[in-house]
This record gives structure tokens, sequence and C-alpha cells, in this order.
């Protein structure tokens, strides 16, 4: 075995054009970013206030970053796929080979849940819960960094594959035992196994980070009960974090025994079940689908909320639907795979349980409507995308209940009708979500607001978008076309393929127009800056403190009387105030380790790929050497001093002051 | 014993602060520390539960080949098991000497530890060895494959213990048992107990019910 593995210059897609194209294009933009940085002289601050910062807040933005960037390489995928699908109609054969298209099919899936919509959910959350529950920090700062560091490292693991080697044909779940190595001998697989296990490491410890900051954190007075909605559903999303997440750790890692040192736990051989792994996946798998969408249920509540100027309507009922939920979410997996013949009483079970999830979701529902009502409702966009969502999310939820009967799960299985539900509700209902999250919020982070027209024009492209190309998706389903088809041949299906690519289109149209968006919104800051923190008349904690919040957030720890505490703070003319004296602000410093850490796990993760048996080593001994240092760091944390904390809250103060007189 | 040790600790600690005699470093952070540490676990106690139900599945599936009636040798594991139920309570005896400060004491008891420890992952390593030179490795069979994923997989997570008690006894040698280095001594003495009681369900489950069958 040479010194690289089975790495040679062969991995590298010399015959395919449009690798090579996008290869070109993605290392023109890369040197562009490069330079641009070195002339500006930012390496400097690129490293010591954000690679390396401790703050949640920045995090957060880094985190919504790698989604926006995972965003535009998923959909680049989905609009290929759907191009691919208008041209090979009627027996033709498109432009993408088999081989290439299925690599595509499976990187859209992982990429646009595990790097897209779980980096976006994530980022939100750094950025507004320990704001909403009036912490100066999470629980674990230096956990927080390495855990999106991570994160970021799977990204560049999945995004190398695209030039070195190939990515899995298996599709997103990597059933075995196509998995397996006798099927999928080449590294596809092995970029997927490592990608989403790093990765979901991140994850992880991101769960467990939260959850003690939450329980452990709270402004004084806060009980739980008073937690703001967001943090709510959150905290429910976390719960499953912690309790599903070991799964996928698990699952990946038998398969990872399977293919590097040939056991049979998946195999056709020697007894091995690949049905245990298709259990074990969707155990997490289906969790997962939750922890994406409770935090957006969150983020509408708070933008109902907000911009009706009424106080949520039943918020128990609402954390009480958010927990169970929860629960219901982890006894219905089996939905996924009716068919692999388990008994009717087994089936029956969990249809029936999936069906009852449909009970708390509308008592969700029902909460936003009656918040709603004789409200006067803003219509920013924040709240275009809660009623886009209420609407198409409630399409998708019932086509899922009709997916939960087993007897018409049998004929529906795997047909396009599944895609066209579950993009109905990740797409209809995480993604609106997030981006109403990403609206609501984005003043709160950047400190200028959003331009809120170019918003509106991108929501009703997304929304009419959406519309055009999964309908008809649901339509070739009960047609008869099943997912994953590279090329067609059916004349009664053309037209609703060409339907649906136009969809993909409008789409398209509506990222582009978010994009231009945040352009203008950077050009035009300085026209648009949020001077009082408060620019929705918000209820919660975060609105109190500066756009962008001041890096030790509160200068004082908040007292809490009320759910809607800030809300609370100013019908009691007590927002704002300036006390006599400041303590010191205890805060932890910025800090190497985390990056250092994911990277020497990143290169492991490559050289498992690759089977190159010294960077393994160096990788693993190199993160665990990270670590050590870290612990025995004794220089992680420093005092803000009052005069310092003085200056910023006045100045604070001072311009909402002007702003609001 | 210990939870009241614990508490006269904490109450020691807090009056050496108010002397001044600790250094104000990660004040308030080692309760938040054991929490996290305590849902950590809960994350692994999932990691396990997930392959003892993939065990639970194949054990049957031995393809032709052994049975665990077969390979096991209850005396065997039976010191093995003792050597590692021993060590919990040699590493309880570590953390009441670092609960009263007495430095020696507790290194010795963190030493018989790490002995007992090693002593479970060496007899492990030998059970293994004989097996995969007997023939029955774990690509003879989806029993063996899941035997040898559960077993190691407890293995490995003893390892990383042994890995983390030889940087504590360095800790405690170099430092003395200042607040944060008692923090982790807990965070580890949760880590190795948790070890043991999955231990006992590796016992009970795979051995036990292995012969009984």
């Amino acid at each position: 075995m040479s010194l690289l593995g089975k790495l040679t210059l062969d991995a590298i897609p010399y015959h395919e054009p449009i690798i090579m194209v996008t290869l070109a294009i993605v290392g023109i933009a890369g040197v562009a970013v490069a330079l641009a940085i070195t002339k500006f002289k930012k390496w400097g601050v690129l490293w010591r206030d954000w690679i390396t910062s401790v703050d949640h807040k920045r995090l957060g933005v880094m985190y919504i970053i790698l989604a926006m960037i995972m965003l535009i390489r998923g959909f680049s995928d989905a609009i290929m796929m759907r191009t691919q699908l208008a041209m090979a109609t009627s027996g033709a054969e498109g432009y993408l080979p088999p081989e290439h298209y299925d690599q595509i099919f499976t990187a859209h899936g992982v990429i646009m849940i595990m790097f897209m919509a779980m980096p976006f959910m994530i980022g939100l959350m750094n950025i507004a819960l320990p704001l909403q529950i009036g912490a100066r920090d999470v629980a674990f700062p230096f956990l927080n960094n390495l855990s999106f560091w991570l994160a970021a490292g799977g990204a560049i693991l999945i995004n190398l594959s695209l030039g070195l080697g190939e990515f899995a044909k298996t599709g997103w779940l990597a059933y075995p035992p196509l998995s397996e190595t006798s099927f999928s001998p080449g590294v596809g697989v092995d970029y997927y196994i490592w990608a989403l296990q790093i990765s979901g490491i991140g994850t992880l410890l991101t769960g467990v980070n939260f959850l003690v900051t939450v329980f452990k954190m709270r402004a004084p007075g806060m009980k739980l009960m008073q937690m703001p909605i967001f943090t709510w559903t959150c905290t429910w999303a976390n719960i499953l974090i912690v309790a599903s997440f070991p799964i996928l750790t698990a699952v990946l890692g038998l398969l990872t025994l399977d293919r590097y040192l040939d056991f049979h736990f998946f195999t056709n051989e020697a007894g091995g079940n690949a049905m245990m792994y298709i259990n074990l996946f969707w155990a997490w798998g289906h969790p997962e689908v939750y922890i994406l969408i409770l935090p957006a249920f969150g983020i509408f509540s708070e933008v109902i909320s907000t911009f009706t100027g009424k106080r949520l309507f039943g918020y128990n009922s609402m954390v009480w639907a958010s927990g169970a939920i929860s629960i219901l979410g982890f006894i219905v997996w089996l939905h996924h795979f009716f068919t692999m013949g388990a008994s009717a009483n087994v089936n029956a079970f969990f249809g029936v349980m999936t069906m009852i999830i449909a009970v708390p979701t509308g008592v969700k529902l029902f909460n936003w409507l009656f918040t709603m009502y004789r409200g006067r409702l803003r219509l920013a966009v924040p709240v275009l995308w809660t009623l886009g969502f209420m609407v198409t999310f409630t399409i998708g939820g019932m086509t899922g209940v009709l997916l939960a009967v087993p007897g018409a799960d049998y004929v529906l299985h795997n047909s396009l009708f599944l895609i066209a539900h579950f993009h109905n509700t990740i797409i209809g209902g995480a993604v609106f979500g997030y981006l109403a999250g990403f609206a609501y919020w984005f003043p709160k982070a950047m400190g200028f607001h959003l331009n809120e027209r170019l918003g509106k024009a991108a929501f009703w492209c997304w929304q009419i978008g959406f519309y055009v190309a999964f309908m008809p998706l649901y339509v070739l389903g009960f047609l008869g076309m099943t997912r994953r088809l590279n090329h067609t041949n059916n004349p009664d299906w053309n037209i609703w393929l060409y339907i649906a690519c136009i969809g993909a289109f409008i789409i398209m149209i509506g990222i582009v127009l978010q994009f231009i968006q945040l352009y203008l919104a950077f050009r035009d800051r300085e026209q648009n800056r949020d001077l009082t923190g408060d620019p929705w008349n918000g209820h919660t904690l975060e609105w109190s403190t500066a756009s962008p919040p001041q890096f030790y957030n509160f200068a004082e720890l908040p007292d809490v009387h009320d759910i809607d505490a800030f809300t609370d703070m100013k019908e009691k003319g007590i927002a704002y105030s300036r006390p006599h004296r400041y303590e010191p602000i205890h805060m932890p410093r910025n800090t190497a380790a985390g990056v250092l850490i994911a990277a020497a796990i990143t290169a492991f993760g490559f050289a498992a790929v690759w089977h190159i048996g010294w960077l393994a080593l160096a990788g693993l001994v190199g993160s665990v050497a990270f670590l050590i240092q870290r612990a025995y760091d004794n220089d992680v944390d420093y005092y803000v001093q009052p005069d310092e904390i003085a200056q910023v809250e006045s100045q604070h103060i001072n311009k909402v002051e002007e702003a609001t007189a | 014993m210990s939870t009241l040790t614990r508490a006269e600790f904490l109450a020691d600690e807090a009056h050496r602060q108010v002397e001044g005699q600790e250094h104000e470093h990660h004040h308030d952070t080692g309760e938040n520390t054991i929490f996290g540490f305590w849902i950590y676990l809960m994350t692994d106690c999932l990691l396990f539960a997930s392959v003892f139900a993939t065990y639970a599945v194949l054990y049957m599936n031995t393809a032709g080949g052994v049975s665990g009636k077969d390979i096991f040798d209850l005396k065997y594991v039976g010191v093995e098991t003792a050597a590692l139920l021993f060590s919990s309570i040699t590493y309880g005896f570590a953390m009441i000497s670092a609960y009263r400060q007495n430095r020696p004491a507790t290194m010795s008891w963190l030493l018989v530890t790490f002995a007992l420890g090693a002593i479970f992952i060496g007899m492990e390593i030998n059970e293994f060895h004989h097996l995969i030179l007997e023939g029955n490795g774990p690509n003879r069979s989806a029993f063996l494959s899941s035997f040898f994923a559960l077993v190691g997989m407890h293995g490995l997570h003893v390892t990383a213990g042994l890995i983390w008690m030889v940087v504590m006894m360095l800790e405690v040698l170099k430092r003395g048992l200042g607040q944060q280095t008692v923090t982790r001594l807990n965070c580890l003495s949760l880590f190795w107990h948790f070890l043991d009681i999955v231990w006992v369900c590796v016992f009970t489950v795979v051995y036990l019910m292995g012969v009984a069958s």
C-alpha cells in the first residue's frame, strides 16, 4: 500500500465535464475570497474574532453561513435532478449518466438534512436561545466552538468527495446490502460514513451543551414554564438529539465495521440482517425530522405572537404539545418501511401512533390561529413565511396521515408521492421556519435590517415555486412513478415532470433574490441600522439587548417574572434602566483548540476514507493531544471591568433614547 | 458516605475561596460540568443500548459456526468481572480520599484502580486473541460480529478510561486536589461506575444467558 493509501490521481474525475467546471468555479471563487481577505488584511480578524470565537452569537452566524453555502450545493443538486428528469423523458437519456445521477440524489439528501437544515437550526438556536433565557453564554462555550468545527469538518469531507473520488450512490439512507463493500466497493459510502459520523458527534455535543444551558443558566426568577417558546421547542429538540444521535453513531459504527473489518451485521452472508440497519437508522431518522421541525414551530410561535402584539395563545399547551410530539416521534420509526413485512398488528400500532402525532400538531396550529384572532397582524417578511407555512405544512401533514395507513403505504411506498410528502413538510415546515427566523433575528444578530421588498419577493418565489415543483410529484406518485429514476419512458408522466422542473426554477429565483437581499442589506447597512435593539417591539429578552448584542449579552442578569419577560419590563418601565454600578463579568477567552481538534478529526476521517494509515493515526493522536492540552490551559477566562461595561451600556441606552425621542 | 463527604468538601472549598487561597478560575462551573457529563453518559448508554439490541437480534445467527455455549468460559470471565467490579470500589476509595484532600491516598487508590482495569483489559484481549486463533473471529458469523462489537466497544471505553486515569494521576501529582481536579475526578468516577454497570449487563446478557441457552 502506498503512502497515500487508495488515493491516486485517478481519483480526480477528469472525464466528467460537469464536475470539472464546478470545481473550476469553486476554485476561482475560493481564490477570489482568499485574495480579498488578504487585500483587506482580514486574516487576523477572521482568526481572532471568528474562527477561534467561543461567543454563541458569532458561532450562530457561522453556522448560518455554513448552511447557506451548503444550500447552494444542495440546491444545485436539486436543479440538476429536475432538469435531468425533464430532459430524459420518453426514452431519452438526458445529460446525467446513472452513476453520476445516483451520487447527486444521495448528496442532495445528505447535504440538505445534515449540512443545510441542521446547521441553520443550530445557528438560530445559538443566536437566540442564550439571549432568550438571559444567560451570558452557553454552559460550555469551548465545546460550542468545537461542535461548529466538527459540523464544518463533516461538510468539508462531503465536498471533497466531489473532486476526489466519488460520493455514495446509495440514496441518503445508505441501506445495506447496497452500501456494503461487495456492492459499493468505492470510497463513496466511506465519505458518507465519516462525514455523518463527524458532524453527528458535533450535533450530539451541541445537544448536551444546550440542555445544561437551559437547565442551569436561566436568568434569576425564570421558571421552566416561563421560558420563551422558542427556547422550549429547542429544548425538546435537544432532548431528541441526545436521545437519538447515539443510535446514528452506533449504526454508522456497525456499518464501518462491516466495510473495514469484514464484520457481518448487515451483509447477505454469514447471518447478517440488513433490516437491523434500517430499523436502527430510522430509530434515529424519525426523531431527526422532529429535531428539525420543533425549533421551526418555536420560531413561528415567536413571530406570530410578536407581530400580532399579543401574548401567545395557549403557552402551556404549546409546550406540552411539543413534548408529546417528541415522545411520539420515537415510536413511529417503522412507518418508513411498512413493506418490511412485519405482522399486521405491528404495522397497525406504528400506523396509529403516526396518525396520533397529527393531534398535538393540530393543537399548535389552532394556537397560532387563536393568537392571530383579533390581533393586528403586521405583514412583515417573517409573518409571510409563517402564513405560508401554516397552509403548506397542513397539506404536507395530511398527506403524511394518508401515508400512515399501512394499506395505502403499500401502494405509495418509495413513490414520488412520498418525495412530495416529505418535501412538503421539510420545506414547508422546517425551511420556511428557518427563513422566518432568519428574517426575524437578522437585525438582532447583525445590527441592521434586511431589504423588505426583496424579502417579500423571495418569499413569493419560494411559495409559488414550491407548489409548482412538488404538487406534480403527488400526481406522479399516484401515476406509479418511483423515486430515484434516472430516466423515464412513460408519456403520461412527461407533462408533470416539465411542470416540476419549472417549479424548481421558480424556487431558484427565490434563492437568488435572497442572496441579492443579503447583498443589498450589507451595502446599505449604514442607512438601515437597528438602533434600539428592539425593531419589532419584541416580547422576550433578546430584544432588550443592543443589536448586535453586547459581547457579554447582559450587563446585569435580568430578573424575570413573566413568560414575555421584556414586555413585562417595558410595561413596568424598568427596561433600559441604568444601574448605579456594574459588577465585573466573567468571560471565556477565545481558543484555537476547537478548530485544531476538529481539523485533526477531519484529517482522520479523510485518512479513513482513503485508507491512509499514518494520517489516520496522526489525526487520532493529534485530536486527543489537543484535547489534553486544552484541559491544562490555565488562561481560559478573564473579567470585563465595570468601567468598560458602563461605557458600552450607556452608549446603547443613549442610542435607544435618541431613537425613541 | 461519599455524598456526605462531597458536601463537606464543597463547604470546605467555599471556605477556602473566601479566604482567597483558591484563585477564582472556573468558579461555579463544577456543577454544570457534572450535570453535562451525566447527560453525556446517558447518550453513551443509548449507544450501548443500540449495540445490545443488535446483539439480541443477531445472536442466534451463527451461520453454522459456534454459539455462545461453545466458546464462553464462565470461570475466566468471572475473574475478569471481579477485577472490574473491585476497581469500582477502589475508585470509590480514591474519591473519598480526594474529598478529604489526601493526595497520597488518592494516588494509591487510583493506581490500584488502574491496575485492576488493566487486568480486565488484558484478559479481554487474551480472550479475543484465542477466539480469533481458533477461527472464531468476528468475520465468522453475525453472532460473533455482534459479540466482538458489543464486548469490544465496552473494552474500548475501559481503555479510554484508563488513558484518562493516567492523565488524572499526572494532574493530581502536579496540581494537587483543587476544585477543578476533583470535578474531573468526579466525572471519571461517573464514567468508571457507568462502565461497571454496562459490564454487569454484558456479563448477564452475553455470557450467563449465552451459556444457559
